[in-house]
């Protein structure tokens, strides 16, 4: 993992120091609100409908136990003894006082930790593969490009007033866990055939209330030469974004007008002039490269005795094992996800107390490291399999147990009306619903991977437009209703549901959800997923059976 | 004369400001001037020869390469902040201060104010009309208030990726 030195300390310190001076003027009023929203946005702190939320960064997802642990104490000193995970992988905490902000921050400085650019027109927190470094397919360990970006756009002087906010993902697998085309920029790590390190550059991907699966405007592009290519996008996208609509600002809207070979000229106009003047060294990415160095895993055997054991005595672990263990590269160890997807719970959220005991086992079993990924879940990704029934004995005891990864009751869900100022519609109380008809273990895994994606509003914090079923909270004269979009995926099929009919009442929602399902158990063929029944038959038959009553 | 702050080699200094923006409507004064880029292409020519002093003002939806041919005749450019949060003018500077290698006067004008001016000192801007009253040492407290910066920029301050080698190099 990244070990912040003492300019990353002092950079965070100076920044906080910085953020105190503001909010002290701003409570005097020496500063209009006006003035200091967008201050106060480059340092995480929106004001939501009950109070001010803070949004704390966790950089491409990765913390170590310590980190977690004091997000863990800080909500329960500042906040209500919890806090939010969200799907850009950062940490909310949704009662927090204004005038409390800089000592949390300062708070969050002791362990390396900060808000910045968790909001506001700049660049956000990039997205990495949770299972960096644990996963065998990966062709380069994405995180060393993470913090490189992480860097290059802190507090830039130039692309911190952007038109709009914008959001990088990086990939190296062939199974896409971060979303990349639903990015401002997707970047997924290729190899030349004469081994070159690269990327394939997407861009103008995004969500919203205009979803777009961005084009790919360069097939390899020289991992060398990086960040002179992101200053040549970014820098076409300040000047030529626009800037007369809130809605019409992110880099996908200028992409889409100009097309891709036209924006993507521009770019290499730009960047004939910014030339290599705009790349890091090696030597800094050597630097940055050698603090994620491969971990000196063990030398075990494939397979394990206790852990077999666990799985032929204990009904729940072996179930655990099928939905929540994923494969490591490490022969003798696995991938433990980590749901906080709870039957009836909000999607996302962890108690304080279970962070401790999250911050305990990556600590005693993990290597120290803890991913979070953008479904709102939790990773260790690098634990023994002797010890995976020990550690879901110890998730089990306090909530963290459910084994429903990548399963109808894993859902996204954005904190919708039940906190969010922009909201038009509640959407946990939707998640919680449908979680509950399937709360079922068998039946949940007779459907299998079924990825629902819950907005409150058009925004889409939630992703519905991704989901394999999508849900869209609308406002129909004063009335929650809800949209729903089938055939969405994130993954590397990559691909915007397709709106099925009319909006739905409240308490129609569930019974629709499951309607979908029979017709997808009536119609399925081989080991077809959800998406693939739904890609083979199209709309027609679920269409029918959601609608039937109003036929 | 109204204030204004400028950044010179030894650090910022308040002085009078000589020059007066005039809109497109005004009569003309005599002396040093700012006009906006429509009318400095109007009449630019024939004042450029009277021996006074002549700046250009570009708005962020005009692209300061406009002003290439121009610029060794030219003592300042402002570049207008309408609102603080239109980011345009940060790569207006950067252009214009790295690429066109202009040296004289790159002034912010507009919503100016001083939460922003480590990022415009080192967008190239080198002169400043504060828009929230900051005092001038208020000014340059900003600007300093952090010891290290992760990026290259158009300013002369080493990057951290290079602090870190000469601290590996030098053990310091």
């Amino acid at each position: 993992m990244y070990q912040y030195d003492s300019l990353d300390r002092e950079i965070l310190a100076d920044r906080s120091a910085e953020f105190r001076d503001q909010v002290a003027r701003r409570l005097a009023g020496e500063m209009t609100e006006e003035q200091f929203k967008p201050l106060r946005l480059m340092n995480g702190l929106y004001l939501q409908l009950h109070a001010y939320m803070l949004r704390v960064a966790i950089p491409y997802g990765t913390m170590s136990g310590r980190q977690l642990r004091k997000l863990a104490d800080i909500g329960r000193r500042y906040d209500r003894g919890y806090g939010h995970f969200t799907t850009r992988t950062n940490l909310q905490f949704h009662w927090v006082k204004l005038a409390d902000t800089p000592d949390i921050l300062d708070e969050l400085a002791s362990i390396d930790m900060h808000a910045i650019q968790t909001s506001g027109n700049c660049i956000r927190n990039v997205t990495a593969d949770p299972y960096a470094g644990a996963t065998a397919d990966e062709i380069d360990d994405p995180r060393i490009w993470s913090e490189a970006i992480r860097q290059w756009s802190s507090l830039h002087p130039e692309f911190s007033f952007l038109p709009r906010k914008f959001k990088i993902a990086i990939t190296a697998s062939a199974r896409d866990r971060t979303v990349a085309r639903a990015h401002d920029i997707g970047l997924m790590v290729r190899r030349a055939r004469d081994g070159t390190l690269g990327f394939e550059v997407i861009v103008g991907g995004g969500m919203g209330r205009t979803p777009f699966i961005g084009p790919t405007i360069r097939e390899f592009l020289p991992a060398n030469r990086l960040f002179s290519y992101l200053e040549a996008i970014l820098r076409v996208y300040n000047r030529h974004g626009r800037r007369d609509n809130i809605y019409k600002a992110r880099i996908k809207i200028l992409v889409s007008a100009l097309g891709r070979e036209a924006f993507a000229r521009q770019v290499d106009e730009e960047w004939a002039l910014v030339g290599e003047a705009g790349d890091l060294p090696d030597t800094e990415i050597a630097r940055i490269r050698g603090a994620f160095a491969p971990k000196a895993f063990e030398s075990l055997p494939a397979r394990s005795e206790i852990y077999d054991a666990a799985l032929a005595d204990d009904p729940a672990f072996a179930r655990f094992a099928r939905n929540n263990l994923k494969p490591h590269k490490r022969q003798g160890y696995t991938i433990v996800e980590i749901s906080l997807k709870a039957i009836g719970e909000t999607p996302g959220d962890a108690s304080s107390d279970q962070m401790d005991v999250v911050a305990d086992l990556a600590e005693r079993y993990g290597q120290d490291d803890v991913r979070v990924t953008h479904e709102q879940n939790l990773v260790l990704p690098h634990v023994k399999l002797e010890d995976a029934p020990a550690v879901h004995r110890a998730l089990a005891s306090v909530g963290l147990g459910t084994p429903n990864i990548n399963l109808i009751s894993d859902i996204i869900a954005c904190p919708g009306l039940d906190y969010c100022a922009l909201a038009n519609a509640r959407a946990i109380i939707i998640a919680q619903d449908i979680a509950r008809r399937f709360a079922d273990q068998d039946r949940a895994e007779q459907v299998g991977e079924l990825k629902i994606k819950i907005s409150g509003c058009i925004n889409a914090c939630g992703h519905h437009h991704v989901g394999h079923i999508g849900i869209l909270g609308v406002d129909k004269k004063g009335e929650e209703f809800y949209q729903l979009t089938l055939g969405g995926s994130g993954a590397e099929d990559a691909a915007i549901g397709r709106i099925l009919g009319p909006a739905l009442p409240l308490d129609k929602v569930t019974d629709a959800v499951d309607a979908l399902v029979e017709v997808y158990l009536r119609e399925r063929q081989g080991d077809e997923r959800f998406l693939d029944t739904y890609r083979r038959t199209g709309d027609a038959p679920f269409k029918e059976a959601v609608y039937a009553e109003t036929h | 004369m109204p204030k204004l702050i400028k950044l010179e080699a030894d650090g910022f200094i308040e002085v009078d400001d000589p020059f007066t923006p005039v809109a497109d409507d005004e009569a003309l004064p005599d002396g040093d001037v700012i006009l906006s880029l429509t009318r400095f292409r109007a009449e630019g020519e024939g004042l450029l020869g009277q021996g006074r002093r002549m700046g250009v003002r570009i708005e962020p939806s005009e692209e300061v390469e406009a002003l290439t041919r121009d610029l060794p005749r030219l003592a300042l450019v402002a570049l207008s902040f309408p609102k603080f949060r239109d980011g345009r003018a940060f790569t207006s500077a950067h252009v214009l201060s790295q690429r066109l290698a202009f040296s004289g006067e790159i002034r912010a004008v507009g919503e100016v104010l001083r939460d922003l001016a480590g990022f415009m000192v080192r967008c190239g801007f080198n002169a400043f009309e504060p828009a929230d009253g900051a005092t001038l040492d208020q000014w340059a407290r900003s600007v300093h208030s952090h010891r290290h910066v992760y990026q290259r920029a158009a300013d002369a301050r080493i990057p951290a990726f290079l602090e870190r080698e000469r601290v590996d190099r030098h053990g310091l």
